[in-house]
């Protein structure tokens, strides 16, 4: 008994014990995370094939690829059997397979055998040869990479030699050149830049121009020669592969069992480009396949248009259709033969002289006429519905009009078959960032120690910009670029390796096929990529005038101050000086020289000065030391205390003396600091001293910096992101100038004190959760570590320092002060519409440092959740932050964007914007570029409750529906368009809701109420989304209103909405591909929209629902000339046709000319449908294929084919006539017949289609006068010879073909005739219009539009009235409904700006002030009404709602100044009941 | 050209930019021509085709009724003859009858003499290919893999010569037409050749070839429903036997529908009848051979002119009148609406 149990134990310390020594071994502290051996196994374990590794290396390595890539899907071997397979993965050709097949069945068999195969040979055909060409040059291309060559070290030459990309293994060592491409994923080890850093371009993997920099493995950056490779003995183990490219988890061990951490810092991705790097060395890690830009590469998706299923669901309809007449055949020919008591001579008995049985023929017959009709399933249609959607994207991507001059990009259509998707949209879901702004940022204001500075000198720079935008941009644009353009040109030739490599290639090696559209601008285009975010709008800040004198007087003024003062100016100064000092070190740019491009710049004054040199030792050696400090776990405790002992007091001290010595500080600096570091004692020296010192290189600084200002605006900056690009611009005016940036440090031109250097301790990357981002300095004058944090103000506030400190009241209070008077400046900012950042710093003790650099370690070398543990340790040192300031940044408006939003809207569209800002700015924006007005009424939804979240909503709901049930009783319209039609006229509303509440929204049971709520509103704006909650509304619209919708945006946090939407668009911004990759389509501008919807679009769509209607139509009226004929052959399936005709029918003679009707019909012109964009509802609410309209086409192609049949079978009824000199005038009169019906269903007839329409006619004749001259004997016997041309002889042929012609189209003529007089619909208006002359057209539209508008306002007009008289109020159209949930409890006075200031302490509910903005906000009127409830009212739950209802008119000052009495008066009513009320004044 | 590139050509890459053609045709900006349904087009158009087709359809109409037809149904007429076809084993025995009928007028022209046969689905989909049109071409074929199943060959492997259900089903009666003139009977000349399609005749059949007839059919055997073999279908004319015999010919072009007629003979405009058909009475001798009782069908002799809009057969004329008439009422009401419609505001045409 006790055994087992010992047994367990010792089992169990077995494996605690190995564990243990996992745990070990894997690192020197204590707290590695190795969490269980179940994760190893999914690491990779990469060790070169170098001496003692060898064994291990054979074994491990034949695991993984290696480089060579195959991206073709077949071989020379597989290609049929596969292609066939896929192919019939289709349902349309497993049924026309069956067809085939049933046609072997000899007692059914209808056409001879072989023939029945043809349609589907051709198609499959088609099809295999498009897939094989296609796959051929992916071939192709596969071989010229793999056979790019590259250095590989080889073991038995000891040195590099040129390989094969395809002969690259996991664990070799490549040495690359500048310019040179990366063959596979790499871990980096070797570079020639003396930092270990080397940078890379990505464009070609993610269309990202800017450098981006890599950094050495900790611990081989050292090494001053290059690596050898026969002297590495670590092995690396790292994650599986995987397609994040943003992540790279991984470690280095030694052979002494140390490890270093790896992450993605330490990787060279495959495809992309070496630059500014003379060599560097690497492993490799992962090889083709398995690297991660093939991994991401996804290859194109496909999506299934919304037309395309319903094409099908009347598939479904054709073949019930096909089904009952094959039942009346077989019935009927049961019947038939059931007259016959014995054999009659024409029906041909069994072999054995014996007849079927009615019964089994019957069924026999049913088979029979399937494969006798089965063209009413058109074979054709799919191929035709493929070629037409080609042609249409072909010509989408011609069209000019989506031509961006600036970036040289046109529109991409990535996704092949939804282009007529585009013409039926109904939701519009929009990033704002980049997508409805240009994503430029431009530095507009700033708050400094709570004192603002508006900037105005730049406003008006602005404003001018704006006039003379273009020119200006292109010129800069083309300045910047030709610079680099030579260096570029330079690297072309470098890149002789990579001479054959077509851009197209270039692309595949990154494994990024869909980037195409960038492709040129990766390569070698000079435009805003490459300049990114250096447009001179951006980088010419005109400084504030009154920050420029502060700023300029913070040395002469501090300097007369005594040094103990803390006299508000100098404190001030302090700010302004490490506000600006935030702005150009708080970041990750990369500072470069235009004229020589790419090469950063790297301590621009070594050389010149000696001292500089002396400090380059000092901060070598304290580099070094710093590095040994973090490279031991626990930090000795000497260093740290070395430099402890100053006082806050002393380092201000010292920092106000530099401050103090404009022209000396810089020299003084470098002299004071060696004496700081050294001997604390000696930072009491006097100041003369370090005068006297300096004043040597004091003229030397001078020269140097006058040597470095003159150079100045060749400083080129690439930022990652464009705040940052805007902010380090913006610092840069006020002649704080960053320099240069490496790894370690941070040079600094500061005005007054020269340069500074700044060591680089860490950087805290900006990252979505935290929403800030943070730098670790060591200050080089107080020689602290300072953090300087920049961030979204929502969470930075938070992390303010708040505990008062002994000592420090006063500057507790101060802070305080600051703190309130920024808020207010970023509420008004936020209103403006600009972007905000706070910044902060916080100065920490080295101890402090030392504990948390601890930490921070730990959490760099895990492997499996670092990035957890990163975070938290970011959040540990981000508190206890001191706000500095804030900056408002300007992102301005798209061109176009107004006009576009207004012109969708008046589509029909619904257009949410969807934004990760604050809801003043994206509510702001959302004024400025229309989708608000002013006119409208806002409800802000903001609760923190999903119960008091469903109370708000159906509070609205019932609001809406009470003033809209009172404003127009008679107004219902049906439920033709519900989203449409609620939202009447005369009533708009806007939703703002924000994304804490976005997630109780969200949830099941607010879905419904929810989705109601926003089709009552016609805008929503949802401000601070999660690129999730942004995917999880485009799928909750998608499916629960089951509604179309587009998704747009630029940003990797789009991709997932976009990747949602039934129509993702990206935009070719700034922000990289991610969401260009993910998208449909991509354009350059949002304004391309309006195009691409209302016209492409439209077009899109009506000519290929056109042509669907047209296919059914064709075959349906074809087929049935033989089912009529059964009805006298004894339904015994003959066809009146020669089979050959009868196959090629479709296949040759009528498939040519829809082909072009549903490529180049036209049925608007683009202008009118520019104008009129009411014009896209028609195919927004699929009028164009509505059931109807289906089986209206079905009848007339009844009714068609019954007169194509029936007067020649009575023009020869009892004649001598045979059979297929009576099908021959059948034929050629349904020819005629399809052929003209496509002719009355055009809308634009140009020398294409007459050629086509033309050439098919001939060539049908051509075809039967051929055929019937050439086939004396063919079997079957279905023998037309010498039929055409006896026919064509014949009066009474062309007699009957004309009448027949005639009478069958007269129908559908006077259709079209009548709809084109009596009812004309839209469209057809639309299209009189062109005929007019541009005058007439102007008036025409304007006399459409004006009627619009007067139907609008008579309604609305109307409604107001009404509404006015009810309430008795004052004749002004205002109506302001506000929820009022009102208690005991007084009424709380809210703030102008409609912020809530405090909501901490608010109960349940609180109606909170809504407020609307136009554009200028002196005429907008701000009311708000405001008022509180006790808990009590609604539940008991403790949390709160607020929901501000809000409307504003935009009236005369005079009328708002009355608002305001108004409100003071009307809003302290109080009231125990939630009531909808109209406030007057 | 829009396409204006801000960026002067610079060494070594002449990069062409990405703006597309300026072409019409990418632009989609052919010019085109769009067909408007205005007041004017519509009802010319509707006017036109009333006139178009009224004007042909009187003529179709004058036409047709120039045509002068007689049609005998004898099927019923010859009943002995009929009782005995009903019993296949009397296919040997011969069985003749006469149908008497009065001309009241002349009829001028061409006469063609037709047999009809009503009920007989000879567009049934197995029957009309069975038949070897490799074999009618005088060519050796195995037709043992053509469609004449079952009638390709007998037990013993005599092939059918022709084979298959068409030739073997072939009308076999002889009309023969006798004038009463007076007491004296005239046997009307009528020609058995030159009734059939030329190309048919010299193309697209054939006889095999061999000295004489029956060397080239030896070693077949005639179909079963055959009284002779198909070297003997015209004894008299060495043109006209074998396969390319014209009322073999004619059978072999199947018709379209149940009810047909074939030609069967032309009368040969010579003496008394140069200018056709004298009034007067006329005696049809018939050698009463196909049964039509076992499908309930009938049979008819039919005597007729041609015009060139064909036969007797009105509807063409009839239909085009009724479809100009259509059309131009059409046309009317168009004009009345659009009348009405000018005077309101609403019609947007103004």
């Amino acid at each position: 008994m006790a055994d087992p149990i010992r047994w367990a134990r010792y089992r169990w310390q077995r494996l605690i014990s190995s564990e243990g020594r996992e745990g070990s071994s894997s690192s020197n502290s204590s707290n590695k995370c190795y969490q269980s051996s179940k994760t190893i196994g999914k690491h990779r374990i990469v060790i070169p094939c170098l001496g003692h590794f060898k064994e291990e290396y054979e074994k491990v390595s034949k695991l993984y690829m290696n480089n060579k890539i195959r991206t073709t899907k077949y071989t020379l071997l597989n290609f049929l059997p596969r292609n066939l397979f896929e192919q019939f993965h289709r349902v349309a050709n497993l049924y026309f397979l069956f067809l085939v097949v049933l046609n072997w069945v000899p007692l059914v068999e209808a056409f001879q055998k072989e023939i029945t195969m043809l349609p589907l040979v051709v198609v499959l055909t088609i099809i295999a040869v498009k897939d094989g060409l296609e796959d051929y040059s992916k071939y192709k291309m596969d071989k010229q990479i793999n056979n790019l060559l590259t250095k590989v070290y080889s073991r038995k030459e000891k040195k590099y030699i040129d390989e094969c990309w395809k002969n690259v293994n996991v664990g070799d060592f490549i040495r690359l050149s500048r310019n040179e491409i990366i063959p596979a994923d790499m871990v980096l080890l070797y570079s020639s830049d003396l930092d270990g850093i080397c940078y890379i371009e990505t464009a070609s993997l993610d269309g990202e121009t800017n450098l981006k920099q890599r950094q050495v493995v900790r611990g081989y950056s050292e090494q001053v020669s290059e690596i050898d490779p026969e002297k590495f003995s670590s092995r690396i183990e790292c994650e599986s592969p995987n397609n994040d490219l943003s992540c790279f988890r991984g470690f280095v061990e030694h052979s002494n069992k140390d490890r270093v951490g790896l992450s993605k810092e330490n990787l060279l991705l495959r495809g992309c480009t070496v630059r500014n790097t003379e060599a560097v060395v690497g492993i490799v890690v992962y090889a083709g396949h398995e690297t991660k830009a093939m991994l991401n590469n996804s290859g194109p998706h496909y999506k299934r248009s919304k037309l395309e299923r319903k094409v099908n669901t009347d598939i479904l309809w054709c073949v019930l259709l096909l089904i009952l007449m094959c039942l009346t055949g077989a019935i009927g020919h049961g019947i038939w033969l059931s007259r016959y008591s014995e054999i009659p001579f024409f029906n041909i008995p069994e072999p054995d002289g014996k007849l079927i049985p009615p019964i089994l023929a019957g069924f026999n017959m049913f088979w029979t006429m399937i494969i006798l009709l089965q063209v009413l399933i058109p074979i054709s249609l799919y191929v035709s519905i493929e070629i037409v959607k080609l042609g249409q994207i072909y010509l989408i991507q011609n069209d000019i009009d989506f031509y961006h001059e600036k970036t040289d990009s046109t529109i991409q259509c990535r996704a092949l078959n939804i282009a007529e998707d585009l013409g039926q949209i109904q939701y519009i879901f929009s990033d704002k960032t980049g997508t409805l702004t240009e994503n430029k940022m431009v530095f507009r204001r700033c708050s400094i120690a709570g004192q603002e500075y508006c900037h105005e000198e730049n406003a008006k720079r602005l404003e001018s910009y704006q006039e003379m935008d273009s020119e200006d941009e292109d010129s800069a644009d083309h300045q910047c670029g030709s610079s680099t353009h030579m260096s570029k040109w330079r690297g072309h030739n470098c890149r002789a390796v990579n001479e054959p490599l077509n851009r197209k290639s270039l692309n595949q090696l990154s494994g990024s096929y869909p980037a195409l559209g960038r492709e040129d601008g990766a390569g070698d285009g000079p435009h805003s990529g490459h300049v990114a975010f250096s447009s001179p709008i951006e980088t010419d800040v005109v400084p504030d005038a009154q920050l420029l004198e502060k700023f300029s007087q913070i040395s002469s003024h501090s300097y007369q101050q005594s040094e103990e003062a803390s006299s508000r100016l100098s404190l001030e100064a302090m700010y302004i000086t490490d506000f600006f000092l935030a702005l150009s070190i708080c970041n990750t740019v990369v500072v470069s020289v235009p004229n020589q491009p790419r090469h950063k710049m790297r301590l621009s004054s070594l050389g010149r000065m000696p001292i500089k040199s002396l400090e380059e030792i000092r901060q070598m050696f304290q580099r070094l030391s710093v590095r040994r400090l973090s490279s031991s776990p626990l930090p000795s405790v000497k260093e740290s205390s070395s430099e402890s002992p100053y006082s806050f007091v002393s380092k201000l001290s010292i920092f106000r003396m530099k401050l103090a010595s404009p022209a000396l500080d810089g020299a003084a600096q470098r002299a004071a600091e060696p004496h700081d570091t050294d001997s604390p004692e000696n930072s009491q020296v006097p100041q003369e001293l370090g005068t006297v010192n300096v004043a040597a290189s004091c003229e030397h600084n001078d020269a140097a910096s006058s040597i470095e200002v003159s150079p100045l605006p060749k400083l080129c900056y690439e930022a990652e992101s464009p705040d940052e690009a805007a902010l380090v611009h913006a610092a840069r005016a006020y002649k704080c100038i960053l320099q240069s940036r490496t790894p370690d440090q941070v040079t600094v031109d500061f005005a007054g004190l020269g340069s500074l250097t700044f060591q680089l301790l860490h950087i805290l990357p900006f990252d979505s959760v935290r929403k800030r981002m943070s730098v670790v300095v060591r200050h080089p004058v107080s020689n602290k570590v300072v953090v300087y944090t920049k961030g979204a103000d929502s969470v930075m506030m938070d992390l303010l320092r708040t505990a008062s400190q002994v000592g420090t009241n006063n500057s507790e209070m101060e802070q305080k002060k600051i703190k309130k008077r920024t808020q207010k400046h970023l509420d008004d900012y936020a209103r403006r519409g600009l972007r905000t950042l706070c910044i902060a710093k916080k100065v920490m003790s080295d101890a402090e440092y030392a504990e948390w650099l601890n930490h921070h370690f730990l959490a760099e070398t895990s492997i499996d959740n670092r990035e957890e543990l990163l975070l938290e340790s970011a959040i540990r040192l981000e508190t206890e932050l001191t706000l500095l300031g804030a900056t408002g940044i300007e992102d301005r408006l798209q061109e176009g964007v107004p006009d576009t939003i207004q012109a969708l809207r008046k589509a029909g569209i619904k257009i949410w914007m969807l934004t990760g800002d604050k809801r003043e700015t994206a509510v702001n924006i959302a004024y400025a570029c229309k989708l608000l007005e002013p006119d409208d009424r806002i409800f802000t939804l903001k609760s923190q409750s999903r119960d008091a979240c469903a109370l708000v909503m159906s509070k609205i709901l019932e609001g809406i529906q009470n003033t809209s049930a009172k404003k127009k009783p008679s107004q219902k319209l049906g439920n033709v368009s519900a989203s449409v039609s609620t939202q009447a006229p005369g009533f708009s509303a806007g939703l703002v809701i924000d994304g804490r509440t976005l997630e109780h929204v969200l949830h099941d049971s607010l879905q419904n109420i929810f989705l109601e709520l926003t089709e009552k509103c016609r805008a929503v704006v949802c401000c601070r989304a999660t690129p999730l909650q942004k995917s999880v509304l485009v799928r909750l619209v998608r499916n629960k209103l089951k509604a179309m919708t587009l998704a747009v945006g630029d940003g990797a946090n789009d991709v997932s909405m976009i990747q949602v939407a039934d129509t993702g668009v990206g935009i070719l911004g700034q922000e990289g591909m991610q969401a260009v990759m993910a998208s449909d389509f991509a354009v350059s501008q949002f304004r391309h929209l309006r195009k691409l919807l209302l016209v492409h679009g439209h077009w899109c769509y009506t000519r290929l629902t056109n042509m669907v209607l047209y296919f059914f139509y064709k075959n349906v009226a074809y087929v049935n000339l033989l089912f009529w004929y059964q009805f006298f052959c004894g339904f015994s399936g003959t066809s009146m046709t020669d089979y050959w005709i009868l196959i090629l029918f479709n296949l040759l003679f009528t498939s040519v000319p829809p082909i072009i009707y549903g490529v180049l019909d036209k049925d608007v012109s683009a202008e009118i449908l520019m104008q009129l964009p009411q014009l896209y509802m028609m195919s927004q609410k699929s009028v164009a294929y509505l059931p109807s309209t289906f089986w209206i086409t079905l009848l007339d192609a009844f009714y068609q084919s019954l007169v194509c049949f029936f007067v020649p079978y009575f023009t020869y009824y009892g004649s001598d006539i045979d059979i297929f000199s009576f099908g021959n005038p059948i034929n050629t009169a349904a020819l005629f017949i399809i052929l003209f019906h496509l002719l009355i269903e055009c809308k634009s007839v140009t020398w294409i289609h007459t050629v086509v329409t033309v050439g098919s006619i001939l060539f049908y004749f051509v075809f039967a006068l051929a055929f019937g001259a050439t086939c004396k004997s063919h079997n079957p016997p279905s023998n037309p010879y010498w039929i055409m041309e006896k026919h064509m002889t014949d009066p009474v042929f062309y007699l009957v073909c004309l009448l027949t012609t005639c009478v069958a189209l007269l129908p559908r003529y006077l259709l079209r005739v009548l709809q084109g007089t009596l009812f004309p619909s839209p469209v057809l208006r639309a299209k009189h219009l062109d005929r007019l002359t541009p005058e007439e057209q102007r008036e025409a539209i304007k006399r459409w539009k004006d009627d619009c508008i007067v139907n609008c306002r008579v309604d609305f007009q109307a409604t107001s009235g009404s509404s006015n008289s009810a309430t008795g109020a004052v004749p002004e159209e205002e109506s302001i409904a506000s929820v009022l949930p009102t208690s005991e409890t007084p009424f709380q006075a809210c703030s102008r700006d409609g912020l809530v200031e405090d909501t901490s302490f608010l109960p349940d509910i609180q109606d909170e002030s809504g407020h609307t903005n136009g554009l200028d906000s002196e005429k907008t009127v701000f009311l708000n009404s405001s008022n509180e409830t006790n808990s009590d009212t609604f539940g008991s739950n403790n949390s709160y709602a607020k929901v501000s209802v809000c409307a504003s008119e935009e009236g005369s000052s005079a009328v708002s100044l009355a608002h305001k009495a108004g409100l003071n008066s009307v809003l302290c009513e109080e009231n125990a009941l939630m009531y909808f009320t109209k406030l007057e004044c | 050209m829009k396409n204006k590139t801000s960026f002067p050509p610079r060494e070594g890459e002449a990069r062409p930019s990405r703006c597309p053609d300026n072409s019409a045709f990418k632009q989609q900006k052919l010019p085109a021509w769009k067909p408007q349904l205005t007041i004017a087009t519509v009802l010319s158009s509707f006017f036109l085709t009333g006139a178009f087709c009224l004007s042909v359809g009187v003529c179709l109409i004058l036409s047709t009724n120039s045509v002068r037809e007689i049609q005998i149904d004898y099927s019923d007429k010859c009943s002995d003859c009929s009782k005995l076809r009903e019993n296949s084993s009397n296919w040997n025995k011969e069985c003749h009858c006469s149908v008497n009928f009065m001309l009241k007028e002349d009829i001028l022209g061409d006469v063609f003499m037709y047999y009809g046969l009503q009920n007989f689905y000879q567009n049934h989909r197995r029957y009309v290919i069975s038949r070897s049109d490799a074999q009618l071409l005088g060519r050796n074929v195995n037709i043992q893999k053509s469609y004449c199943a079952p009638f390709t060959t007998y037990r013993n492997g005599t092939p059918m010569a022709p084979c298959g259900a068409i030739a073997n089903s072939m009308f076999n009666d002889t009309i023969d037409l006798f004038y009463n003139l007076k007491s004296s009977v005239i046997q009307v000349p009528l020609l058995k050749t030159g009734n059939s399609w030329w190309t048919d005749k010299n193309v697209k059949f054939r006889n095999p070839k061999s000295y004489n007839l029956s060397s080239a059919f030896a070693g077949t055997a005639r179909p079963p429903y055959w009284q002779k073999p198909v070297y003997l279908l015209d004894e008299e004319d060495e043109r006209n036997n074998g396969y390319i015999n014209d009322n073999f010919i004619i059978w072999m072009r199947v018709s379209a529908f149940a009810t047909f007629r074939n030609l069967y003979r032309r009368v040969s405009r010579i003496r008394q009848f140069a200018d056709g058909l004298p009034a007067g009475n006329y005696t049809f001798h018939i050698s009463y051979n196909f049964p039509v009782t076992k499908f309930k069908g009938r049979k008819y002799v039919i005597l007729s002119t041609v015009v060139w809009s064909g036969g007797s057969n009105p509807f063409l004329g009839i239909a085009y009148v009724v479809s100009g008439t259509a059309a131009t009422l059409t046309g009317f009401v168009i004009t009345a609406i659009h009348l009405k419609l000018r005077k309101k505001k609403a019609y947007f045409q103004k």
